[in-house]
């Protein structure tokens, strides 16, 4: 897969050592890939708290049910500023390749607000389940429920301040080279919480309010 | 690229990356945040309306998500089969083969678990209140 080209093409006469040297083309420094690879292995651990959930889901051990629990208007809303980030996100970076700073930080800080928009409705609703009594302590349901959605949450946050960070960045450097990867970086990550967020709410919460 | 030099190191600077490069258009984000409006507006309305019965629903919006990540991955995440040489893709089936074994198996395992249980632990586990099991 990774475009070997051994060199036996190569002029005749051409150095005898040569005719074995694995030419490998190398991705440009690797950090992308390494990036990558990293939220493969954040998949898995996505992977592990869902498995959690699709065992526990159901065991309400006689408290509240996801069908009594969900908000389902609310989820949507919060669906809505999750995915209208992603693309104010992809308008940063259309922005950025066309080198223009001013236009890249104002969509950065949009997607950063619409972020802060989604924590603030998804610990609300935190907020909302404690009260209730339906906290993470009620029933195997709900502890899988709370971690599942407090992990992503999390990454949110943790997305916001490296948004922040880049934004300071780009202020103080401008669009170089190093930024320009560090903002790839953050395209990748935010968009991968997009796409976990599908799996969250089609089998946490629309499921979960399925008969 | 060039044939003449034989070592890697050679590549670095030459600038024939920009061929693996990902190129952002508005066009791209805006066919997938289009797809994605759909297909995430379509299971809400399915759910919150009960269009269909619940078993056919399951399916359907299951089918939605799976249709939606790979909207997402082609045209947010910018996949394609070249990207870093390829690597990109191989990480991502060897991570997608661990997220089939582990979800697969710990449903299975945990659903005999929860049948093979010995009639009287369970009834007893339901009178004291504690670990009711509602699994289908």
């Amino acid at each position: 897969m990774s475009e070997l080209n051994a060199t036996m093409n190569g002029a005749p006469g051409a150095e005898a050592g040569s005719r074995y040297h694995v030419r490998e083309h190398h991705p440009e420094h690797g950090t992308l890939l390494g990036f990558w690879i990293y939220l493969m292995s954040d998949c898995l651990i996505f992977a592990s708290l869902f498995a959690t959930y699709a065992v526990l889901g159901r065991n309400y051990a006689g408290g509240p049910s996801g069908a009594e629990l969900f908000e389902l208007p609310l989820v949507g809303l919060n669906t809505a500023f999750l995915l209208v980030s992603s693309i104010t996100f992809g308008f940063a970076m259309i922005a950025a390749q066309a080198k223009n700073l001013k236009r890249a930080q104002l969509w950065l800080a949009v997607t950063g607000i619409l972020g802060a928009c989604f924590l603030t409705l998804e610990v609300y609703e935190f907020v909302h389940l404690i009260h209730e009594g339906a906290g993470p302590a009620r029933s195997g349901f709900l502890t899988a429920f709370f971690s599942l959605v407090g992990t992503h949450g999390l990454h949110v946050l943790f997305g916001i301040v490296w948004l922040v960070t880049l934004v300071v960045q780009l202020a103080k450097h401008g669009i170089t080279p190093e930024n320009m990867r560090r903002m790839q970086c953050l395209s990748l990550f935010w968009h991968f919480l997009d796409v976990v967020w599908i799996f969250v709410f089609t089998f946490v919460y629309l499921m979960g309010t399925l008969p | 690229m060039s044939e003449h030099h034989n070592h890697a190191h050679d590549d670095h600077g030459h600038g024939h990356h920009d061929a693996h490069a990902v190129h952002y258009t508005l066009k791209d984000y805006t066919i997938g945040f289009t797809l994605a409006v759909i297909l995430t507006v379509i299971p809400f309305w399915l759910v919150m309306n009960n269009v269909l019965d619940p078993g056919t629903t399951r399916f359907v919006i299951m089918a939605f998500a799976g249709v939606q990540l790979v909207v997402h991955m082609i045209y947010f995440l910018h996949m394609n089969a070249k990207s870093e040489g390829g690597w990109n893709m191989m990480a991502l089936l060897l991570t997608l083969i661990l997220l089939g074994i582990v979800l697969s198996g710990s449903i299975w395992v945990m659903y005999h678990m929860n049948v093979n249980m010995m009639p009287g632990m369970g009834d007893a586990a339901a009178v004291t209140g504690h670990g009711a099991h509602d699994m289908p």
